[in-house]
């Protein structure tokens, strides 16, 4: 019988608030190795089932298991490792180093290191990116120089980007990560945009574009799915999904959908979605839809169900929304720890030479630091001019920019 | 050398840029097929592929946070938003994206996109087929900002625009699409085939961004007027029997300032013209300008004649224009000052 009393109006609210005990019984976690891994030529309409289920490879044993694994060597493994082990060493020193005042801001991957890292490798040399403030991970496993990042990090004299855009907002074409705006969502269409590109250029190259839960519910993710399905644009549609947009819990975003990923379904858009702490399935799935996205087949939408274990930013406290040991709660686990696991169980690495390369890692991030630090921090040392300042806003300095230069005195 | 409408003006400034080079790429809202509501890409998908040219979905955002991708990628996409009051959904893809993109990335990305779009009334569109935006852009650092108002011109700034390595909105005023109107709206207007700016130059040309043009040589009082209102100056002038010099800036940024400068110290009276709504317009701007650098010169206060700060009416079109009549008061006022 349909309710027909008085209007009520209905706000979603996360399952538990801080002193309350973290409770993620919610979330249906299937087993590793269980959702099948369809042709890439798959009818989308025959695996709508895929948008509500989680692709998982590695189990609790740190086995690689079902038709998802195998796709990486031994060596690549532990290059991926080593990645996610560099970006959270990366993290911890710039977070400090913003508590210390030499950078206005800073946001970290905690939790969420596998989604980038692993991502990259499977893309090809001139793919595009179009990510958010938190794949980093895509430069760190791209080779891109972590003394460049962190130039960026401080606007220091040194800075590629001449002290004009927030810390992180890093660009670099070279390696295929297209300009951070800052803004959210505004990326989303423009990656669809270069993936049609390429496309009316028959060219083979393809485009990632990477969106937060929270922000799936701006309209450019809308424009980017119309767009995406109706020109069937070579592009792999990433949404993040780690719980928590700021304080704001997945749920505002979602809405009745039941999962990000099913928002893809009513554009004919094939949806996946994976555990994001698992750097074996982001890997296997972020392949399948790059080889459907060279294959003309055209997007696809994954959903990577992660957790975001550190604060939003440098400016944000977590335990004013959530409980403090949520994190703990969290049922996917910690994406290092588990492929550590992965290849300890391999026989390929131990506790440890794991610890050992954590020390070596830190003594390398220390010396990137230090040299960057040569250049400058916000405050102290070397910086941009004033100059740069003006410079680059147009290709040719129009008359007024001119004269406004002029006046600064520069 | 042939006469052309505006509109036949534009579209033949889209093709010879599509023939001359196949990185650009045309699209919008009934663009493809059909070839536009304005009929601007008429024949452009039959002559350059669907790949060329094509049908976009109806979401400004898309279509242009689309071009800046396309541009990222190193296409030139010339996209056409159906009329300038539809532009609101693509505000913050040309504000703080195509806008900063060269300079938030140092140089790495750059954003090399046209944006068309049919711009001010005359027509009874009512609120939304009527309005004037443009100081919404010139407002915005990062984009350029063109304002045609004649076919010679449509097409050389169109071509020009389309080559400028920087993203450009460029503004079509659709009464003009047709003739010079002046703003008698009850007389016809005089066509385009009766007008030497109507003269279209065969194959390729262009005109420098930042360049304004005399439309009138006079003595007494500098015009400072833009898309319909250049002509709607002109009536005035002729009507008052004022010695007006009237300019059509014909890009508003950048603004060529000297021709404003050189011009206002002739004259030492100066009045502003625009369709827009008067408070913050662009006029603003220009007076600020006029009066910082021709101060010393004026002999009067620097008038402004702009659409009232109401939104663009349907039956009262005409009282809401600012017309020959308004205008000419201005020149009057101005010279009795």
């Amino acid at each position: 019988m349909a309710d027909a009393g008085m209007l009520r109006f209905h706000v979603p609210e996360p399952e538990v608030r801080p002193g309350g005990t973290p409770d993620f019984s919610n979330v249906t976690i299937p087993k590793a190795g269980s959702v099948p891994r369809p042709e890439i030529d798959v009818d989308p309409r025959t695996i709508r089932d895929m948008a509500f289920s989680i692709i998982r490879v590695l189990n609790r044993a740190g086995e690689a298991v079902g038709p998802w694994a195998g796709l990486l060597t031994d060596e690549e493994l532990l290059e991926g490792l080593r990645h996610m082990v560099t970006l959270r060493t990366f993290d911890a020193r710039m977070q400090m180093a913003q508590r210390q005042g030499k950078t206005s801001f800073y946001m970290q991957h905690l939790g969420e290191e596998a989604v980038s890292c692993a991502f990259r490798k499977a893309l090809a040399p001139g793919d595009m990116n179009f990510p958010t403030y938190r794949q980093a991970g895509l430069l760190i496993a791209d080779g891109y120089p972590m003394v460049t990042m962190m130039n960026q990090i401080y606007s220091n004299e040194a800075d590629p980007l001449k002290g004009r855009q927030l810390p992180i907002m890093y660009s670099s074409k070279e390696h295929g990560f297209f300009s951070i705006s800052g803004n959210l969502a505004t990326q989303y269409i423009q990656a669809v945009g270069w993936a049609m590109a390429s496309a009316i250029s028959n060219d083979s190259r393809i485009a990632a574009a990477w969106i937060g839960d929270g922000s799936t519910a701006e309209s450019d993710f809308h424009s980017a799915l119309v767009f995406a399905s109706t020109y069937k644009a070579p592009v792999i549609l990433n949404v993040v999904n780690n719980q928590w947009a700021i304080s704001t819990f997945q749920g505002i975003a979602r809405g009745g959908s039941g999962t990000f990923a099913a928002r893809g379904l009513g554009f004919g858009i094939p949806a996946l979605r994976v555990d994001g702490n698992d750097y074996l399935a982001v890997h296997a799935v972020a392949k399948w839809a790059a080889e459907r996205a060279r294959a003309n087949l055209g997007p696809t939408l994954v959903e990577y169900v992660t957790y975001r274990t550190g604060a939003h930013s440098s400016s944000d406290d977590p335990s004013a929304y959530r409980p403090k040991a949520e994190s703990d709660a969290w049922p996917l686990g910690d994406p290092v720890i588990r492929l550590k696991n992965h290849l300890i169980h391999r026989q390929v690495w131990s506790e440890d030479r794991h610890t050992q390369a954590e020390a070596e890692i830190l003594e390398t991030v220390i010396a990137a630091q230090k040299e960057a630090e040569g250049h400058g921090t916000l405050h102290a040392g070397g910086k941009p001019s004033t100059r740069d300042m003006f410079e680059g806003l147009y290709e040719e300095m129009p008359p007024h920019l001119r004269r406004q230069r002029q006046q600064a005195g520069v | 050398m042939p006469r052309k409408t505006m509109i036949e003006a534009i579209r033949d400034g889209l093709d010879v840029s599509m023939g001359r080079d196949n990185k650009v790429i045309v699209y919008g809202e009934d663009v493809g097929f059909f070839g536009g509501v304005f009929r601007a890409t008429q024949g452009l998908q039959a002559k350059y592929g669907r790949s060329r040219c094509f049908d976009a979905p109806i979401n400004e955002s898309g279509i242009v946070g689309s071009a800046i991708g396309m541009a990222a990628y190193g296409l030139k996409p010339c996209v056409e938003i159906q009329f300038a009051d539809y532009m609101y959904p693509a505000y913050d893809q040309l504000t703080q994206e195509a806008a900063r993109l060269r300079y938030r990335s140092n140089g790495d990305f750059t954003c090399p996109i046209v944006v068309r779009m049919p711009t001010g009334g005359g027509i009874f569109g009512g609120q939304t087929h009527s309005q004037s935006p443009e100081a919404l852009f010139t407002h915005v650092s990062g984009l350029k900002t063109v304002v045609p108002s004649n076919p010679h011109d449509a097409k050389g700034l169109l071509i020009a625009a389309i080559e400028d390595p920087d993203p450009v909105i460029f503004l079509e005023p659709k009464r003009l699409y047709n003739g010079p109107f002046d703003g008698h709206h009850d007389r016809p207007v005089t066509p385009w085939s009766k007008h030497e700016l109507g003269e279209v130059a065969d194959g390729h040309y262009t005109i420098p961004l930042g360049k304004a043009a005399i439309r009138r040589q006079g003595s007494a009082v500098t015009v400072l007027a833009y898309g319909t209102m250049v002509y709607v100056a002109q009536a005035a002038a002729a009507e008052t029997g004022i010695d007006a010099e009237v300019i059509d800036l014909r890009t508003l940024l950048p603004l060529d300032l000297d021709t404003i400068v050189a011009s206002v110290k002739k004259t030492g009276r100066c009045v502003v013209v625009h369709e827009a709504t008067l408070t913050s317009g662009f006029g603003a701007e220009l007076v600020s300008l006029v009066q910082e650098n021709c101060f010393y010169h004026l002999e009067a206060p620097v008038a402004r004649v702009a659409g009232w700060d109401t939104p663009y009416p349907h039956a009262q079109e005409w009282d809401y224009f600012p017309g020959p009549a308004r205008v000419g008061r201005a020149l009057i006022e101005t010279l009795d000052a």
